[in-house]
Parts: structure tokens; sequence; C-alpha cells
């Protein structure tokens, strides 16, 4: 008797599935436990292991194709037996993929708990919304205060504690995206319609999306909204890159020029993304687009609304020139005289509100770049160096990055080095 | 600041309360001729004579009742344990006489007296050596405990004991002793009931006292490698206990772990995860973890015991947890 | 036990048998010490009845029949000498000062005892007499005892303190370590044995293979014994002991010979299984100190039935007042609870953990 081969749920929130590669090819005779193929899941690759024995007569799905979990992807079945009803009927089999979720669902939590999670640490662990079988939703004290006060309906959080309990991260996550929706309408305006390619071919490389990347975006969109946004915020002494400026004032004072403060941070942050590619990012439904060149996005605030003008290729240009086409950029933003191409194609945004009085917010990413400082204002601060209270001249900067492209690790790297040139401004010259 | 170590800062503040109240006076096994068994009175006997740093017999529950006794009509006695787990033999001293004479008179006597000497585990002195004894002293209402893990602490609670008006128990740390450190001269007192934040990060609060400051400070300097940055909360005293320093630093972080050398089973951080729950409730996002000697007598071997001290490793892997980390 | 009594008081005995009737003593002061057991007697009879009503709760020694042993040795002790003592303790507070209605008051639990009502009826103390309380545990206050020395002798004061305890507790590790230390140091302080021959209901003698006179010996404390049924005999041998602590002798050790006409509590039965009716009858009969020195003072013509009659009515008259006063003695302020763990000052962090000091955060 013919024997279908499925698409196994080999992971708990396994969704769908890549063979990754046959073991067996058709023909071969296969026997009950043995193994037919690799497939990758959510998480890992796992191996696939025969239900049925006979030959592998066919297989459905090829290596690199991917089904959904209870669909047929093989056949075993004897030499001369008739399958051509089952190579017909390749859709999902008996188990839908829906019920099979739902099974996963009331999983016990010992087994989940278990379970390794991907890389990225906010990325939900399996346990899922509501929690336990019982329906009784897990959450932290913490975490269930905050929905309250943030307005979070706990029964639409996915929990990425053990267990799948709902935490403090993940009423951050589904408040930040009740937050952000009125905004993100007036940031993603001026993209609208605007079909600008961001680079030429050759000045990027599409990366394709492993199943864990395509796992951690789907969940993470689930979990947030569109765009899943985390954030790091670094602290930063400002005391040389100010003294820089004088020097650099003085000398440009010749020619009756200045630089701000925010031009140094532009052209500091496209020198750390040249060292931090995998933030200088876009992302693109099935790939992660990584950019070679760095077009940087400020945001300027204009009267029904704000744009963002770009410097493009601030890793080529010196500060003078950023400082200077910042102003002529911003100038006719404010008068809505900017070509489309102008204000599209940015690899990465800036904010900055210091100058409003802003000490530290958070920026809504403009999609489809992966992230975007929030620059608050300078500020003197006592902070306490080798044991010596003294006055620095601080600023703290809020990244808001794209959990489909960047890691908390790869963000925290990227800031550590922006800081790193930003206490040090010689560091850009490396 | 100069630097002088844990040892020679409590030998300091002896000498110095001796000095100030002529009402003071030290007794305990080996600490006269011999300078101490640890040293830590190391000169006393030959500046303040034998009627004030006296040799005891070894009789742990005579000469500590006895304190309590001196202590009933005025003195101020010192009672030293060459370490706290001979001070067993006193708990009926300790815990029945002056944890409750003040409040079984209804405040006719006062015991202003100090048990002092070194608690927890040193090295390979086995199961009846190394024990942290903290949990049977801050049991009791009427006793207060404060245990230092720094020379200038060390020096600050000991005189801050010494004038206190009730029963004070110093634990200091047998491994601590060589430990230097800036320690004011002269007049230096730490208040009882104030903790000490030793570390400070917004991610994780680490919770301990005593030697085990150092091993979470340890923790915290690994976590601050992978970027988790942690508070170390050095209690000082576990009675009276900062509750406020605590409950601020799990209001911050959101998360806790307490670090112990005693066993877990009614610990310290028992009580300090009971304290947090109660009064944070709202503010965890993860349970309170706890990282405390193997629940085993101390074992001899050395892998054996260190397997069963509290080590960093473990402080981190507790830290990574209520991070949701692993 | 009698015959050992009389043997080991000749034997061992430092006070001499005094040549008259009353030893030498001023007739007024035998005298007054008889009034003094009166007292004792009525008012612990008073107490047995109040705990018979509910009144008194709790764990309560009665020191009937042993009331020559606290009167006769703490009779010649001056007021600033210490007193400290086990938990049946209330004619011993009686004895050095303590007022028969601040101790009746602390049996019933009222904010007018001797403790506040925090002690009750194993905790008198009176800090202002030199009474320095009512212990708990067996033994445990012959530590104590050695530290209060301790201080006398630091201070170089003119003072000495009467630990006693009972026969019981010199199988006690804590009486051997503050004997030892006692000695070592020379410290003033007279460790009696108030020996009524039963450590609750289990006799002395299937505790210890050797007679109470060997236990302070290994110590180098000078040891006696005394009739403790005997208030004049008891108040000599206490007066010369005091006399050569005070000199500088260094500690005494001696067994007041005495016996409990009541049960070990009044949770316990007077007789029964560990010693018998006929033995507590006889001992009542024969060996009542009340009896025996009035029946002495009579013989003497110094007392006659009307006086004696006077001095019990006397003595009637306290107790009943003591019952008055403590039934009258408000119930401790229960925002009392609190107060005494610790001295009142706490400038910082938290002392209690049973909710009181929770923040309201």
């Amino acid at each position: 008797m013919a024997t279908k081969v499925h698409m196994e749920a080999l992971s708990p929130t396994m969704e769908e599935g890549q063979v990754v590669k046959w073991l067996k090819a058709e023909g071969d005779p296969v026997a009950s436990g043995d193994i037919l193929a690799e497939i990758e899941t959510d998480k890992a690759t796992m191996e696939l292991v025969a239900r049925g024995d006979g030959q592998l007569r066919k297989i459905l799905v090829s290596e690199g194709g991917t089904a959904p979990v209870g669909e047929v992807i093989a056949v075993i079945a004897t030499a001369d037996e008739d399958i051509a009803d089952l190579i017909g009927n390749g859709g999902p089999a008996s188990a839908s993929p829906s019920i099979a979720k739902s099974d996963h669902d009331i999983e016990p939590s010992a087994q989940t708990e278990a379970a390794v999670p991907p890389a990225p640490t906010t990325a939900a662990e399996p346990g899922a919304r509501g929690g336990a079988a019982d329906g009784r939703i897990k959450v932290s004290p913490l975490a269930r205060r905050l929905a309250g006060e943030a307005g979070v309906d706990l029964a639409t959080v996915a929990g990425s504690g053990p267990g799948g309990r709902i935490v403090k991260r993940d009423i951050e996550a589904a408040a930040l995206v009740l937050e952000a929706a009125p905004t993100e309408a007036v940031h993603a305006a001026p993209l609208a319609g605007v079909v600008s390619p961001p680079a030429a071919a050759g000045d990027f490389e599409d990366v394709p999306l492993s199943q864990m990347r395509k796992a951690i975006a789907r969940r993470l969109v689930e979990s947030i909204g569109p765009v899943p946004h985390f954030y790091l915020t670094v602290d930063v002494d400002m005391s040389r890159l100010g003294e820089a400026r004088q020097r650099i004032n003085g000398l440009l004072e010749a020619r009756g020029r200045k630089i701000s403060i925010n031009d140094m941070i532009i052209r500091a942050t496209a020198a750390a993304l040249r060292q931090h590619p995998d933030c200088n990012a876009h992302w693109g439904g099935d790939h992660v687009r990584r950019f070679h060149r760095v077009h940087i996005g400020v945001a300027v605030a204009i009267d029904d609304g704000l744009i963002t003008p770009v410097v493009r290729d601030a890793h080529l240009k010196g500060v003078a020139q950023i400082g200077a086409e910042v102003r002529e950029l911003a100038g006719r933003a404010r008068g809505k005289k900017l070509l489309p191409e102008e204000y599209t194609g940015a690899t990465f945004s800036i904010s900055n509100l210091g100058m409003l009085g802003i000490h530290e917010f958070t920026a809504v990413i403009n999609p489809p770049e992966a992230g975007i400082l929030a620059i608050g204002a300078l500020a003197d601060t006592t902070v306490v160096v080798d044991g010596e209270v003294v006055i620095q001249p601080r600023m703290r900067i809020t990244m808001s990055c794209d959990h489909r492209v960047i890691d908390g690790a790869q963000g925290a790297r990227f800031l550590a080095t922006l800081k790193a040139m930003l206490e040090e401004p010689a560091a850009m010259l490396i | 600041m100069r630097e002088i170590t844990y040892r020679e800062a409590l030998n300091e503040a002896l000498a110095e309360e001796m000095e100030r109240d002529d009402s003071v006076f030290l007794m305990g096994e080996e600490v006269g001729e011999y300078d101490g068994a640890y040293k830590v009175s190391k000169g006393l006997l030959d500046r303040f004579g034998e009627g004030r740093v006296v040799d005891s017999p070894i009789s742990e529950l005579g000469f500590a009742g006895l304190g309590v006794g001196a202590a009933m009509v005025g003195l101020r006695p010192i009672i030293e344990f060459m370490t706290f787990n001979f001070s067993i033999l006193a708990l009926d001293a300790v815990l029945n006489s002056a944890a409750k004479m003040r409040y079984m008179s209804s405040g006719q006597y006062e015991i202003p007296m100090v048990f002092r000497g070194p608690t927890g585990a040193a090295l390979q002195l086995s199961a009846q050596h190394s024990q942290a004894c903290e949990t049977w002293y801050v049991h009791a209402p009427g006793v207060k405990l404060v245990v230092p893990a720094t020379p200038a602490d060390a020096k600050g609670l000991l005189k801050s004991a010494i004038r206190d008006p009730d029963p004070v128990v110093v634990m200091e740390g047998e491994l601590l002793y060589n430990l230097r450190g800036p320690v004011p001269a002269g007049e230096h007192v730490v208040p009882l009931g104030l903790a000490d934040l030793k570390r400070e990060g917004d991610d994780v609060s680490i919770i301990t006292h005593g030697k085990m400051v150092h091993v979470a400070l340890q923790a915290a300097a690994r976590l601050a490698k992978d970027g988790i940055e942690a508070d170390v909360l050095d209690l000082r005293s576990l009675r009276p206990l900062d509750a406020d320093a605590i409950l601020d630093t799990v209001r911050k972080t959101n998360r806790a772990v307490y670090v112990e050398e005693g066993w877990a089973y009614v610990g310290i951080g028992a009580q300090i995860a009971a304290l947090i729950q109660e009064e944070a409730f709202d503010h965890l996002d993860a349970p309170v973890l706890r990282v405390t000697q193997a629940d085993v007598p101390m074992p001899y071997a050395k892998n054996l015991e260190q397997l069963a001290k509290p080590r960093a490793s473990q402080v981190v892997e507790a830290c990574k947890r209520v991070l949701y980390l692993n | 036990m009698a015959e050992t009594m009389a043997d080991r008081s000749e034997m061992k005995g430092t006070a001499p048998a005094a040549p008259d009737e009353l030893a030498g003593l001023e007739p007024d002061l035998v005298l007054g010490l008889l009034q003094d057991m009166l007292v004792y007697r009525r008012f612990e009879e008073k107490a047995e009845e109040a705990y018979a009503i509910g009144k008194i709760g709790g764990f309560c020694h009665l020191h009937i029949g042993q009331e020559a042993a606290a009167a006769g040795s703490i009779g010649p002790l001056r007021d600033e000498d210490y007193v400290i003592t086990a938990y049946r303790d209330h004619t011993q507070a009686l004895a050095k000062g303590v007022s028969p209605n601040a101790v009746m008051a602390e049996l019933y639990g009222r904010s007018g005892g001797a403790s506040g009502g925090k002690g009750g009826s194993m905790h008198i103390f009176g800090a202002g007499h030199g009474f320095m309380g009512g212990h708990g545990i067996v033994g445990q206050q012959a530590a104590l005892a050695t530290g209060i020395g301790w201080a006398i002798k630091y201070r170089e004061q003119d003072r000495l303190c009467l630990c006693f305890i009972g026969d019981a507790a010199v199988n006690q590790g804590v009486f051997h370590e503050s004997l030892n230390m006692a000695a070592i140091w020379k410290l003033p302080v007279i460790f009696a044995v108030e020996n009524n021959a039963y450590g609750m209901g289990t006799a002395f003698s299937r505790v210890s293979t050797t007679d109470m006179s060997t236990k302070a010996v290994p110590h180098g404390v000078p040891d006696s014994a005394v009739d403790g049924q005997d208030v004049v005999a008891t108040y000599t041998h206490f007066r010369n002991l005091a006399a050569e602590v005070r000199s500088g002798g260094g500690p005494r050790f001696v067994d007041v010979q005495t016996y409990r006409f009541k049960g070990h509590s009044m949770s316990d039965p007077v007789s029964g299984t560990y010693r018998s009716k006929e033995e507590v009858e006889g001992k009542v009969t024969q060996s009542d100190p009340i009896r025996l020195l009035a029946d002495r003072l009579r013989a003497a013509g110094l007392l006659d039935q009307q006086r004696l009659e006077a001095m019990d009515v006397e003595a009637r008259r306290i107790s009943a007042e003591a019952a008055d006063f403590a039934e009258a003695s408000p119930v401790p302020d229960p925002r009392a609870l609190y107060d005494h763990v610790y001295a009142e000052i706490n400038e910082h962090g938290r002392l209690f953990f049973d909710g009181r000091d929770r923040g309201e955060k």
C-alpha cells in the first residue's frame, strides 16, 4: 500500500519546511525508519524519516523547494503500484497546517521550554499567544501591568518567555505597534508611488532568506506589526566632538562656512555604517539587501509633516560638504521643492530633535530601510570618571532597528562603533 | 586614600572604639596573647591590657552568655567567635538571651554588644568548618546582623555595631581578611541598614552580601562583555535591611538574582525573594532566582568543594535566565 | 535525703551552727524573714488560685516549700547586689524588692506587670532592684551571672551576683563553663543550687552518679551546703559567703537543700509517678520552712499565736491586694507589641518582616 510522505512539523512552531537534500533517489528501496531527506525548519535542519516500506517512487518537492506542513512531498510504494492519484493530489493532506499549528500551540510548556530559541533573543519562543492549554495567559506581573497601562490586549500578544510567558519586551513591542500606526503613515507618505530604485546594480548584494530568517521575519511581524522595531540606546560623551567642531569651524571661517554637530553625526554614521553593512540594509520581503554605499536620509520637519532628503554617498563626503548639502536640501524641503529622487533611496536615516530640547526619543523606521537614529539634545551631565564627578556634554542616540534585518547584537556593535567615533572624532579618519 | 587590609580595618575599628569607650572589651578564644586566630586583634592586648582583651576558655556558650550578662549591666562586650561555625554552640546565649532580653523585660535591659567572627567557607575546611550562618542569626527578632564585604565597610560597620544599643552580629569573611582596599583613617562609620550599590547597570539586579559581593562583581564583569549591565547591590546589613534599595533596583531592572554563600532553604535569598514578590510584584518580568551553596554539607575534596560553592558562572547563567536570554 | 542534708551541713558547712536559737541574728530580722516567707507563701497560693480560674496562663512554677531558700539567701544581700534565677522566680523577685503588685500583674499579663506583661511567670525582671530575671532555659542564667560578675569586677565595684540554678542545671554544659570562667577570673558570683531533689519529675540521683558536693570541685570553686528549709541557717550561711566573695575570694558554690511542695509547674501533679504522696506529705509536715521558723521563734519566746496570725493576715492582705492590682491593671496596649524588640532608634532599613515596616508604595 502506498505511503504519502508529508512535510512533517519537525519543530513545534514550524509551518513550512524547505527540502535541503533528498537522501533517497526515486527508485531507491525504502524501509520504515530510513532517513529520506534533510528538511530545514524555522529552527534547524532536521531529518525526515520514512513511515512506510517500498520504493521512493516519486519526489514531489525537489531540493531547495518548500512545502507547508502536511503537504505530500513524496510517495513511497511498491514498484508496480499505481500512484497516479496520489501524485495528482499534491495539495495539503488530511492534516491541515492550521490544525497542526493549533496542536502545537497546546504542547506542554516543558517541551517548549527545552527548545533552544533562535539567535535573536526577542524572537518568540514556541508557546503561543495565550500561552497554556487551559487558556490561561502566562504573563509576567510586570508585563501584565505594562499591558494595562499601554492598552495592549494580552490575548493578541505572543509570549517570548519560557513556556510562552508574555514578558516586558513583548508588551513594549506590541505597544509600539499601537503607537507607531499614525506616525508611520506620515513618514511613509513621501515614498508612496515612488518606485525609484535606491541604487544601481552592483551597488548591493541580495542575501536570500534562510528558513530561520523567514521565521524570524514572520513571527516578529505577527508580534509587532509590519515593521518589527526594537530599540538600542547609547549615551555619548560629546566633549571631543564639540572641540573638533570648533577647530573645523575655525578652519572654515575664512570660507564663511560652518558645520553643525548634526553634520558630524551624519559623517560618523556613514563611516560606521561602512564598517557594519548589516545595518546599512533594506528589507526586501524575501531577501535582505545590504548596500555597499551609504545614503543617509535626514529627517526634516516641514509645515505639514516631515520629509527625509538624502545625502548620497555620505561615506565619501567630507563634513563640510555634508553640511552644505544638508542645508541646501533642507531649505528646498521646507519650500517643498525636492525632487522625488532627492528624498528616496536612503539606505539609513537620521532624525534629530535635539534642537527642540528632546533628550531622548525613538524614531519610526522609514521602510524599506532597516534602521534610523534618533538624536537627542546635547546636555551637560554629571558623570563619574575615574572616581571624580565631572560635567560632560552628553547626548543620547537611540537606534530603531527592523528586527527582520538587524539583530540586537548587530545593532549594538554598530552603535559601539558610532559612539567610539563621536567620542574620538579622529576615529572617523581611520 | 590609603589602602589597608580588611583585617587591619577591623583591628582599627576595635582599637578606636576601645579607646573611645572604656566599657568596650573584647573576649574570645585566642584574642589576646595569640593576637587572634586570624590576627584581627593583633596588638590590642599590649595596648589595652588583659582586663579588656580577654582570652577565654573554649566555652562558646559560656563566654557568649557572659557577654550578655555583662551587657545587661551596662558594658559593651565584643564577643569573638573564632568562626561562626563554633557559635552554633552559643545560639542559646544569642537567640534566647541577647535577642530577647530587652523585649522580655519591656525595655529594662539594653544589650549593646557585638558577636563577631568569620562566617562561610574558606578553603578545604570541610563540613563543620565551612558554613554560612547568617540565616540562624537573622531569623530572630532582637538581633541585628551586618556582613561587610570590603575593608572600608568592615571598619565602618564594626564601629557602628559596637556603638549600637542592640546586639549586633558582625559576620566577616575568612577569605576577605587579606583583601586590601581604601579605608578612611580615624572616624569612619557606616550606619546599619544601608545597602551599597557596588556597581550600576540597568539590565538585571544582582543582590548579595558579604564575600559573595566579589563573586557578583565578577559575574557582572562577565555579563558586561555580553552587553548586559548589572546592578550589584551589596546589602551590607541583613537586619536592619535596606528594603528600599532592594525594591529600587528591582523596579529599575525588573529582574533579580540573589547570591549567597549559605544554603537555599529558608536562606537570605528566600527572604529577599519574598520581599520582592510582596512589594514589587508588578515590576517583575521574571521570577527571582537564587544562586546558593549546593544543598549539601561542604565536602573536603577540592573539586567537590568548588562545585558546592556559588560561582560567578552560575550567577551569569541565572542573570541570563531572568533576562530570557537562554 | 534529710540524712544527707544533715551530714553535709555538718561536714562542709562554712557556717557553723549558731550557739543560740537564732544563730546570733537579731530577733526583728528573723521575724522579718518570717513575715517575708509568709508573704511568699500567700502570694504563691494566690497565684495558684488565680491560675485555677484562668487569670494566669502558660507555665507557672510555684515556690511553695522553698521560701527559706529565697528569704535566707537574698536577705543578707545589699540593694546594689544582683540576683538572677531560673523560671521559678516569683519569690526571688519579691525578696529582691520587686513589689508583689508588679509580680502578680506580670503573672496576669498586664501592663502594670514587672515586665510589662511581656515576660510572664518565667520572666520577671526588676532592673531597678538588681533583680536580673527570670530565665527559661535550664542553666543559661549561670553564664549571664558570670557576665554580671565580670562587669562588677571590670568596674571594680563592691557588689556581687547571686545566681540561683536548679539541681538539674548542674548537668548542663553551660553550668560548668560558667563555673570555670568565674573561677579563672575570680568573679564575685555565688552559684546557689536550689536543690529540691527533682529536675521536673526526675530525681537527681537518677541523672548523676556523683553527689552535688562534687559538682564545683573540678573548677576549683569552693563548695558548701546548707539546709534550705532552715532560714536562719541559710541566712547566716549566705551572709558569710557574701563576705567572702566581696573580699575578692572568687566564686562560691552552695547546695541549698530544699523541697518543692507543689508540682513542677501548675500543669504537673504534686505527687505521682516520680515521688509518692507520702514523701510529699512527710516533707510538708516536717520541713515546712515557715512552720519550722515559727516553732523556733515560739520556743524562744519571740512569737505568739496572735502575732503569727497578725503576720499572716498581713501576708494575705498583701497577696490579695496584689491580685486586685493585677486585676485592675490594663492589658498591654496592642501598640506595645513591637516595643522593645530593638532600641527605638533605627535610622535606616527595615527591622521587621511581617509587613509592619512595609512601605505604602
